[in-house]
């Protein structure tokens, strides 16, 4: 055996330092979208170890639909400043003035316009070439094909048979004017690595994905948490209180908690190994049809 | 067991990626789905759906699970039920992690396959008990090794429909060694499973007691790769220039190949500029050293100016900077590429102007015989010159998978056009102006060599007045096995004993001796047959009748050979099959009637006026 050997975590880590740096070698205005999630804080750590000592060189961006969760919001003003990070923010106006909500217009319609249209809004006036996301592979059956960097047309759209071939490090960042590519560099993280890297780097997460107490209804199989007071409760529904925590965080009225009293990354791990369902199980969006998350990403959502 | 513990060990996990590919039907999603399931990679929800999904697809078995459904992941491929790209799982063991990349067997997905294997260090090929070795098999092996995957799982499934007969694994063994003999695959591991019913997948099966080796999954977890990659050759490709104040200037990028330590002497690409590592940086501290694939920042003691694209390496080894190579590609694009075509290449980090100086020669990929074309088209392989705007900076493929493989896109659809491994810098006569064709490039560089052919007072001549007869090569050809060494023998008695000039050459004298230090594969093929077609020339110029043995020689090599030959013939001889298309031999004989081989020879030897009549 050689004496030069990487384990597999420093690997990953170094595949996605090479990404980040080719990527803003290849272009001229990236930037980062932040999803305040776990992997956008891993991707935001990859970020910073690859320019060390110097700054960051893109900003962040935070797509706010207006409805999630108040920790959320809490953690991400609280992370960006304690890391001097650069933070854009935006949602769109037209929808929050219209009031669009998940209850009224239903989870897919609601979630075209308060994300994938608020997020096209943004790149357009950011004119962005390049907008790195926290996506993996192992999320989600149409993820497992997807790109590291994956091409979008004038219109932000991915079109399954018009994706470039990936060839050892050679990432191709030709584009016109107008076109972008939506770059991927966790692609090959799993979930237990993203878990791992937290724990070893000390990796600061919002606290929602720990297990606490936390006033929850029961609707449609998942505990869905009542954040504030537009949660429209159905009849018969009475917020409770239960021991809960989230896999993955989004809007809170689409994001189901599981029952767990995991409140350490190890219990969580602990868990994860045991309970056997997928991350995406708890997102009410993936389920709206069998081919629903990549009907969005068509659409230009991530 | 303690979390603790399985997270450091998770942590400390080595990582495996590999291929696989195989044929629709060879069984290759429900070896996979079988992997993942019995790795706990498969979830619950992830199950149900597929229980569901299994039934509406209107799978035959419903309480069998239809792994297969799992792994297609669009919706367009998913109705016409075929995998039509690569696919990247994750699964993991106590031992390491692993990345597949799952590739379809179609004949148009050459370019998928190729993909795949360009990031992985292991691939199974999986063949189907029933059939054997077919097209497919040979393809699939070829590519492997033209991207240079030195491990190779043959796993030989559905073994449960052949009754587990070791008899019938063996012979898809023989048969996978034997035309892989001539391709450069160093480790091969065959394995007899069944993905359906789990044999020797994860757990030994107890239906193959003749079976000795590891299961799939134990040689996945054992295999060695990184004795496989490449740590004496220090290469850095500078990504990105770390200036964040004056005090610091920093370059940063990735070790793609070797190792670096504080204080090494480096000289920097294209500028040639030393100097020395004053600290290796990283996020987490320095190194006093550093190895691939590491991403580091490295800061030099002299200022010296280098740019993203540049590349940093020891300056006692440092790799070819030239503007020209040969390089075999993978064709990948709608659009066919032509001589003369331009693109941008992306190679090392750099990306630069480059042009398709020569189209060389199709590989045809069922039966690696080379063929002339004027173009490539979607999913061909093929044998280039390029030229570059700029120099890169590479090494050939076969030594460094990093630094001697590169990209082509398109400079008006900016598509990927071609994947491309690097076989060795051109400089001289080839890397001035633009040669039309391989033939044309040859053909100079023979006119070159006769005007400058220097001859002793005895001329080709006075020993044809001599000997009776002109100086003539040879040559046997056919498919391996037939009895061409006996005939080659006999005809030079023949002629020896009627007084002419005749010498026998056998093929593997020339392999152990002229040819020693290249091996007997695909690659150095080209070398070869220009080595005997010079050795020909020279025995040739001396007024003897050459004769000599080569299997497997195609259009492409006769033309090349006969060029080489000049200003002395070529007289083509085939026994039983052989790999021409175009070109019309001089003497076809068939296998079975090798009596009289040696007269038919001479009769047509003689019609042609290469000997004399009276020597019938």
């Amino acid at each position: 055996m050689t004496q030069y050997n990487l384990s597999q975590l420093r690997q990953l880590e170094a595949e996605s330092i090479h990404i980040l740096r080719d990527a803003v070698s290849q272009f001229e205005n990236p930037v980062m979208l932040y999803s305040i999630g776990k992997d956008s804080s891993v991707m935001v750590r990859l970020a910073q170890k690859a320019f060390y000592p110097g700054r960051v060189p893109f900003n962040l961006l935070h797509i706010n639909s207006t409805w999630k969760f108040r920790e959320m919001i809490e953690f991400r003003d609280a992370f960006c400043a304690e890391q001097n990070l650069e933070l854009l923010v935006h949602y769109n106006k037209e929808g929050f003035e219209a009031k669009v909500n998940p209850f009224d217009y239903g989870s897919r319609k609601y979630t075209d316009i308060m994300k994938t249209q608020a997020l096209l809004q943004a790149l357009n006036i950011g004119r962005y070439d390049c907008a790195f996301g926290g996506a993996r592979r192992d999320e989600e059956k149409s993820r497992a094909k997807e790109r590291i960097y994956s091409f979008r047309d004038q219109h932000h759209q991915w079109d399954p048979k018009n994706q470039r071939p990936e060839l050892w490090g050679h990432y191709n960042g030709k584009i016109n004017p107008g076109e972008s590519v939506r770059c991927f560099p966790i692609s090959n993280w799993t979930e237990l690595d993203v878990w791992q890297y937290i724990r070893l780097e000390g990796i600061p997460i919002v606290p929602l994905y720990f297990a606490k107490e936390r006033p929850v209804v029961q609707r449609d199989g998942q505990w869905i948490m009542v954040d504030d007071d537009r949660m429209r409760l159905n009849e018969g529904e009475t917020p409770q209180n239960r021991m809960v925590r989230f896999r993955t965080l989004g809007c809170y009225p689409l994001t189901g908690a599981v029952e767990s009293e995991a409140d350490t990354i190890e219990k969580i791990v602990a868990e994860m190994m045991e309970t056997r369902e997928s991350e995406r199980s708890t997102r009410v969006i993936d389920h709206d049809g069998d081919s629903s998350m990549e009907q969005k990403k068509r659409e230009g959502y991530f | 067991m303690d979390i603790d513990n399985f997270l450091n060990q998770h942590e400390n996990k080595g990582l495996l990626r590999f291929l696989t590919s195989g044929s629709v039907d060879d069984g290759k999603s429900t070896l996979i789905g079988r992997l993942l399931y019995d790795s706990k990679m498969i979830y619950e929800d992830q199950l149900a759906k597929l229980k569901e999904e299994s039934k509406k697809s209107g799978n035959k078995d419903v309480k069998q699970i239809d792994y297969s459904l799992l792994l297609d992941g669009l919706k367009a491929e998913r109705e016409q039920g075929i995998t039509i790209d690569v696919a990247y799982r994750y699964f993991s063991t106590p031992n390491r992690k692993f990345i597949i990349a799952d590739t379809p067997g179609h004949e148009q997905y050459t370019r998928n396959m190729a993909t795949g294997a360009s990031t992985a260090d292991l691939a199974i090929i999986l063949i189907d008990a029933r059939k054997g070795v077919i097209t497919q098999t040979r393809r699939h092996a070829f590519i492997i090794s033209l991207l240079g995957i030195k491990h190779v799982i043959v796993a030989v499934n559905k073994m449960d429909l052949v009754d587990y007969n070791e008899q019938n694994f063996l012979d898809i063994m023989q048969e996978f060694n034997q035309f892989t003999e001539q391709l450069d695959l160093q480790h091969k591991y065959f394995i007899p499973v069944s993905a359906l019913k789990g044999d020797n997948v994860v757990d030994r099966s107890d239906q193959t007691g003749w079976y000795q080796g590891l299961t799939l999954l134990e040689t996945l977890e054992s295999v060695n790769v990184t004795n496989a990659r490449n740590f004496r050759d220090f290469r850095f490709p500078v990504q990105w220039v770390n200036r964040p104040n004056l005090d610091f200037r920093g370059f940063s990028g990735t070790i793609v190949s070797g190792v670096v330590k504080q204080g090494d002497a480096m000289m920097a690409l294209p500028s040639r500029r030393t100097s020395r590592v004053a600290r290796i940086v990283t996020a987490d501290g320095d190194l006093a050293e550093a190895f691939a694939p590491q991403a580091v920042t490295l800061v030099l003691e002299d200022e010296i100016d280098i740019s993203s694209g540049e590349m940093l390496v020891h300056a006692s080894n440092v790799p070819a900077v030239a503007n020209s190579f040969e390089a075999y590609v993978v064709w990948m694009d709608e659009k066919e590429l032509k001589p003369a075509d331009t693109f941008l290449i992306r190679h090392a980090g750099r990306t630069t102007r480059a042009r398709i100086d020569t189209l060389k020669y199709q590989v045809d990929v069922n039966t690696l015989q080379k063929g002339k074309t004027g173009a490539l088209r979607l999913n061909e392989i093929g044998n280039v010159n390029i030229s570059t705007t700029r120099p890169l900076f590479f090494d050939p493929y076969s030594k460094n998978r990093e630094t001697g493989s590169f990209v082509l896109i398109d400079p008006v659809t900016n598509k990927t056009a071609a994947a491309g491994m690097i076989v060795e810098a051109l400089f001289d006569d080839h890397a001035t102006g633009f040669a039309e064709s391989e033939e044309r490039r040859l053909e100079s560089q023979v006119e070159k060599r006769e005007f400058l052919w220097d001859t002793g007072m005895v001329t080709p001549l006075d020993r044809a007045r001599r000997n009776h007869h002109r100086g003539k090569t040879v040559l046997l050809t056919g498919a391996a096995g037939t009895r061409k060494r006996e005939v080659a023998k006999k005809l030079e008695k023949r002629l020896f004993d009627s007084n002419l000039q005749a010498y026998y050459l056998g093929a593997g004298n020339v392999q152990s001796g002229l040819d020693y230090d290249i091996p007997q594969d695909f690659a150095t093929r080209d070398e070869h047959v220009r080595r005997l077609g010079e050795l020909a020339r020279i025995i040739t110029d001396s007024g003897q009748i050459f004769i000599t043995i080569d299997d497997g020689v195609g259009d492409y090599d006769i033309e090349k050979l006969k060029r080489l030959c000049y200003p002395n013939e070529l007289f083509v001889v085939t026994v039983g099959e052989s790999f021409f298309k175009d070109f019309e031999a001089d003497v076809h004989l068939q296998e079975q009637s090798l009596e009289n081989a040696v007269e038919e020879i001479m009769q047509i030897l003689s019609e042609n006026s290469i000997i004399p009549e009276y020597c019938i």
